[in-house]
């Protein structure tokens, strides 16, 4: 009797794991079509701007977005298209703010990966690392202040963007207030194009972790496994009260800053060093290996993306871009303490 | 019984958070301490939980402040210095500023920028900055220059639904009194002429306006009425105000504190100059700091800035062209 129900139990957590491992792997599928598609539309000159993919980064921003909930907040950075649809953005959110849409969140007035939604917990990021972070804590400063508890906070930042003041300051304000903070750190090897050994000279960045109070985790950053397990259990201990968490998560990024580089300053030996793997490739197998799903489903599963993709992309395609002789040209919401110069 | 600038500064905390429960103050040394210049004496005793000392982070201040005014509440972050904003200059104007333009959230902060000159307090406890702020979009930027308005205009800045700077002059922190606090208080955006006269406008703010008094009660005794402008805030500019000013006058001085360069007496010069060119009898004039950093040693320092025999020369000057 006791032996059936502990086996019943293991049957139902193996079950969840391959569910919530599924689950996963499609987010990241999603994630990347969607940036593919980017790319693509970015070479036929069909996107203003830049083009910035998360490929190499998915299994890492999955983890996060799943792993949060209503009343969360999160702030993702440029490679977090996987965070971002899991934390409940949707495709035509992102598809519009990169074609401009005068539909998207943004309208047209910021585009690409500076997108988000403010009042659902969703920050969109500034161009200037580290800023987020501190948003981030404002907001669980003010459920604090309104007795709401039980919420984290998650930002994004990579191996670059720790060496910011913003980075610096936010993670010791977080850590003197005692935050549910999740600071999620892509270790992925390049800031644009400069090697972590310009950029910090301690031995792992998780030593950071001790100098500013805060509890610690590294994760290898291909493992989807591995990182579902590690982020959700810091975003648990957050959110029981156990004070802010520093992810450190090693991969390697596997696209350039931007679409517009080709990266060439890669070292060849990262890109055949196990951390150089493509985590959704590796996912992939897992699935296979584990007889959690067969090559006909993941055909399916990658056909119903592309599908999801085609049409928003071709929806937003045939969208108004915004005007400008409609455009309000006002960044005060009081319209009483707008100045009314330079009208001719 | 009377009230200080910094009396009505400190007044005007209080109300705001007995008033509005989304109240709460942030910055160095605010709690227990009372503040750098004592602008929130006894408010963490009063106000248990709402008024924090922050880590000598003005970036993260900043940043927490917009995170929480997008979560509801109605932050007021003091710099210890208007000079120490700098290191906060990103939040404020790139993410603060460009917030509601970006995504039609808004974005109440109010951040207090103890500014101005005193003596003795050198390069880096001194400066003025309202320009700066001013340049960039989707900031309010004001520069009480009374107790009336030093009280009211902060009460009205965590009213509104945009960040707000707030630069109060330590200059006039103790040494300006009024009476009793006000009751009534003119909108922000609209300037006050804080004497009238017929023969010249000069256009000032912030701690100049008490110089400018100076200088036309002094020129009222040689037989020359100056029309005195305070211009209450920078940012929204009143620029009806001042047009209707030099319609009468027919001269124009305009007075700032801060550094040369462009500049809130650049723009007010401009303005009057592209759009009310028939109404100037004389060249538009403008006086302002000196385009260094500001001095130490009292000797250096009152003859950096602006003062009344400086203004009264300009005055004098304009008058007889």
């Amino acid at each position: 009797m006791v032996q059936a129900v502990v086996d019943r139990e293991a049957a139902d957590e193996a079950s969840r794991s391959r569910d919530a491992f599924a689950k996963a792997y499609r987010g990241m599928l999603l994630a990347r079509i969607l940036d593919d598609k980017f790319a693509s539309l970015y070479r036929a000159g069909k996107i203003s701007g830049g083009a910035f993919l998360g490929r190499g980064q998915e299994a890492l921003s999955v983890s996060v977005g799943l792993n949060l909930r209503k009343g969360d907040y999160f702030a993702p950075l440029i490679r977090d298209a996987a965070g971002r649809l899991a934390f409940g953005e949707t495709i035509m959110d992102a598809v519009r703010t990169y074609l401009g849409s005068a539909l998207g969140p943004m309208r047209g007035r910021d585009g690409n990966v500076h997108r988000g939604n403010p009042k659902k917990g969703y920050l969109p990021m500034v161009s200037h690392l580290g800023a987020m972070i501190s948003v981030v804590n404002g907001a669980l400063m003010a459920h604090r202040f309104k007795g709401i508890t039980g919420t984290v906070g998650a930002a994004s930042i990579g191996d670059g963007g720790t060496s910011t003041g913003a980075f610096h300051e936010s993670l010791n304000q977080a850590a003197v207030e005692k935050l549910p903070l999740v600071l999620v750190v892509s270790d992925n090897q390049y800031a644009y194009s400069t090697p972590t050994d310009r950029q910090f000279a301690c031995a792992n960045l998780l030593d950071k972790a001790v100098g500013y109070g805060v509890a610690g985790h590294a994760v290898d950053g291909n493992d989807l496994a591995a990182c579902l397990r590690v982020v959700g259990g810091a975003v648990q201990k957050a959110r029981a009260g156990e004070g802010p968490q520093l992810i450190i998560a090693r991969l390697l990024r596997l696209c350039g800053h931007g679409e517009h580089d080709d990266a060439n300053y890669v070292d060849a030996k990262m890109k055949t060093a196990p951390f150089g793997r493509d985590c959704l490739k590796l996912a992939e197998e897992s699935l296979l290996r584990q007889g959690w799903a067969d090559q006909a489903a993941l055909d399916e599963w990658r056909e119903q993306s592309t599908q999801q993709v085609e049409v928003a992309v071709a929806t937003v395609r045939r969208e108004a871009a915004p005007d400008p002789y409609q455009e309000k040209w006002r960044a005060l919401s009081s319209e009483n303490l707008l100045e009314g110069q330079n009208e001719a | 019984m009377s009230v200080t600038y910094l009396e009505a500064i400190r007044e005007a905390q209080a109300k705001a958070l007995r008033d509005d429960p989304r109240v709460f103050i942030y910055g160095q040394d605010v709690g227990a301490f009372g503040g750098a210049f004592k602008a929130t004496r006894n408010l963490a005793k009063e106000f248990p939980g709402r008024v924090m000392d922050a880590p000598i982070s003005e970036d993260a201040m900043v940043g927490a402040a917009i995170g929480a005014a997008i979560e509801g509440m109605r932050p007021i972050i003091e710099m210890q210095y208007a000079d120490f904003s700098t290191v906060g200059f990103n939040q404020i104007v790139n993410n603060a500023g460009a917030f509601f333009w970006r995504t039609g959230v808004p974005c109440p902060i109010t951040i207090r920028l103890p500014a101005g000159g005193t003596s003795g307090s050198g390069p880096y406890h001194s400066q003025s900055l309202e320009a700066i702020y001013a340049h960039y979009p989707g900031l309010v930027v004001m520069t009480p220059a009374t107790v009336e308005d030093a009280y009211s205009m902060l009460l009205e800045a965590v009213t509104i639904d945009d960040p707000v700077i707030f630069c109060e002059h330590k200059l006039l922190y103790n040494h300006l009194k009024a009476e009793k606090l006000p009751t009534e208080a003119m909108p922000t955006g609209k300037a006050r002429v804080a004497r009238a006269g017929r023969d010249m406008t000069l256009v000032t703010y912030s701690a100049m306006v008490q110089e400018a008094l100076v200088v036309a009660e002094e020129l009222s005794g040689e037989g020359s009425e100056i029309e005195v402008v305070d211009l209450r805030s920078v940012k929204p500019l009143d620029t009806d105000t001042v047009m209707a000013s030099v319609a009468r006058t027919g001269r124009l001085l305009v007075v700032g504190e801060a550094w040369p360069w462009g500049g809130v007496t650049a723009e007010v010069v401009a303005r009057v100059a592209s759009e009310g060119f028939g109404l100037l009898d004389a060249p538009p004039q403008r006086l302002n700091a000196k385009d260094t950093p500001i001095p130490y040693h009292p000797n250096l320092w009152a003859a950096h800035r602006p003062t009344p025999q400086s203004i009264g020369q300009a005055a004098r000057n304009l008058l007889r062209l």
